[in-house]
């Protein structure tokens, strides 16, 4: 029943030959969850190394979500080994934030203001934060004047703020406009180069998935069945032939069947001859 | 086309407040001259000049303020009684499945009975002092408290308790910063419903064997066929309403300033 004791942080692991440390922010081991008899995960092993940033692509139902519930510790964990750090933070698809609490306010909750260094430390905190995602403007606004674009900003913020060891995006982007959107993906991709963190992104936008992580999960019914690492170097243009491909095989896993007009709306034919 | 233009200069030259209480003013006109010839004899209903005058003398003698003291003392106890219980009770059945099925069941129940028809009982059992009206007043006021906040709480966005929960609240901090700020609406709300309800079981109740308050002027008044200081006394009813709904507004615009039809006002 108690979870916490699933979720203890396992020191940093080296590579026998010595070389790079192999550090797992994240490993499941043989990790499945069923509600009743519908097994939603079936056996998944995964591990995530530190500053890794995976993109996890699924369809609607494909239990991608239940994965994130699950490192997020908003799941219990009832068969198999989840080992995921303390230091954890999640931004929803909705910004979810408080509306009674100011901004600042907000992307402090749960801390201890004490622990910070009183009130005025930890307001100061809370506007560093804020400038990170360019809302320091905001900082004493209640969070139903914000936009929607801000408002997840905020969230962000409030993720951010806590220095997490594993970042968990739960689809974080969906519900924001196109131009907002690439913005927030500059600003996701500049920061976690910063803060660092592992990263979970779920999300069913596969141009997402490609320009943002070091590698693309795609999940299928509970099962893990594409593992691809992304080599692209940054930052990623969508036109790029590599990309094209990358973008044509996972959308085929995903089971979308692309006819050559739509596969070949921004690439040359020879390109995708050879893919 | 002359007469949209005539009608405009008119409805420019009259001040809003006197175009919207004309009727009013027409109305009580009306019911003077109707006095003052003697259609409506002063035991039916006092004209307005009597009221207003009996208005002044009841101020200047303290007969009206020290009435009214005595029934806003018996509402703001009685009140102040339902509010604690209320809150008390609805935090217990809000907050605990246990709490929810000692409490919410018999609620439920007791809230369908009219509990002005209670009065008797309530003679019976407080006497006819201070207690029973103190007793109605809580009785009334304490099921809307009740029934807002319990369902303030029990409504509050599940999602927001779930961020709590993930960025590391406690039990007591989610209470604290999310679901009783969630629930406040729902409360005030309920307090809004609770002020109207205690005024009108302290009418009700001062009815009763009362010796002081406006009840009790109400009742003294019948009995000496005196329809204009009957009159006052519904006038100050009225008001009193009036106030106790204007706190709330007031109290709301604080408590609530986060609301977005709150800041789009201000």
């Amino acid at each position: 029943m108690d979870s916490s004791t699933m979720f203890a942080f396992r020191p940093v692991v080296h590579a026998p030959g010595g070389g790079q440390p192999v550090a797992p922010a994240v490993k499941l081991r043989n990790f499945s969850r069923r509600f009743g008899a519908n097994t939603v995960l079936d056996n998944i092993n995964l591990d995530i190394a530190e500053g890794e940033f995976v993109a996890l692509l699924g369809r609607s139902g494909s239990g991608k979500t239940t994965l994130l519930r699950t490192l997020a510790g908003l799941d219990a964990v009832h068969e198999g080994e989840v080992n995921v750090p303390a230091a954890r933070a999640v931004v929803f698809q909705e910004p979810r934030l408080l509306p009674w609490k100011r901004v600042w306010s907000n992307i402090l909750i749960g801390l201890d203001t004490r622990a910070l260094g009183g009130a005025k430390a930890a307001h100061a905190l809370a506007l560093r934060a804020l400038s990170e995602v360019g809302l320091a403007h905001r900082v004493d606004a209640w969070p139903a004047t914000l936009s929607g674009g801000e408002a997840q900003r905020a969230a962000l913020a409030r993720a951010l703020v806590r220095e997490p060891k594993l970042l968990l995006l739960d689809e974080p982007f969906a519900s924001l406009d196109a131009l907002t959107r690439i913005r927030m993906h500059r600003l996701v991709a500049a920061l976690c180069q910063t803060h660092n963190p592992a990263v979970l992104l779920v999300t069913h936008d596969v141009d997402e998935a490609i320009l943002l992580a070091d590698r693309v999960l795609i999940l299928a019914e509970g099962k893990l069945i594409v593992e691809q690492r992304i080599d692209l170097p940054r930052a990623r243009q969508p036109g790029h032939p590599q990309f094209v491909s990358l973008r044509r095989f996972f959308l085929e896993s995903l089971g979308v069947e692309l006819d050559e007009d739509a596969a070949a709306s921004s690439v040359s034919p020879s390109v995708i001859a050879g893919a | 086309m002359s007469v949209p233009a005539s009608s405009q200069s008119l409805s420019l030259s009259v001040p809003v407040w006197l175009q919207r209480s004309a009727t009013t003013i027409v109305l009580l006109l009306t019911w003077e001259c109707a006095s003052s010839v003697g259609l409506i004899p002063a035991r039916i209903l006092a004209a307005p000049t009597a009221v207003a005058g009996t208005f002044w003398s009841m101020l200047a003698s303290g007969e009206l303020e020290s009435n009214l003291l005595v029934s806003l003392g018996r509402v703001v106890i009685g009140l102040s009684i339902a509010i604690v219980l209320g809150t008390t009770l609805a935090l217990t059945a809000g907050l605990s499945r246990v709490g929810e099925m000692a409490i919410d069941a018999p609620m439920q129940m007791l809230r369908t009975m009219p509990f002005l028809a209670m009065v008797p009982l309530f003679i019976l059992w407080f006497g006819i002092g201070e207690t029973p009206k103190i007793a109605l007043v809580t009785l009334g006021a304490t099921f809307p408290i009740y029934l807002t906040l319990f369902s303030g709480i029990r409504s509050v966005d599940k999602k927001l308790v779930e961020t709590g929960n993930c960025f590391g609240m406690n039990r007591s901090a989610l209470i604290r910063h999310v679901i009783l700020p969630g629930a406040l609406p729902s409360f005030l709300v309920g307090l809004r419903y609770s002020l109207g309800i205690a005024w009108l079981s302290l009418v009700v109740a001062e009815q009763v064997n009362a010796n002081a308050g406006i009840g009790y002027l109400i009742m003294d008044a019948r009995d000496y066929m005196r329809t204009d200081v009957i009159v006052v006394c519904l006038l100050v009813y009225s008001l009193l309403g009036l106030g106790t709904d204007f706190l709330v507004r007031v109290i709301e615009r604080y408590a609530l300033a986060w609301r977005p039809s709150l800041i789009a006002t201000s």
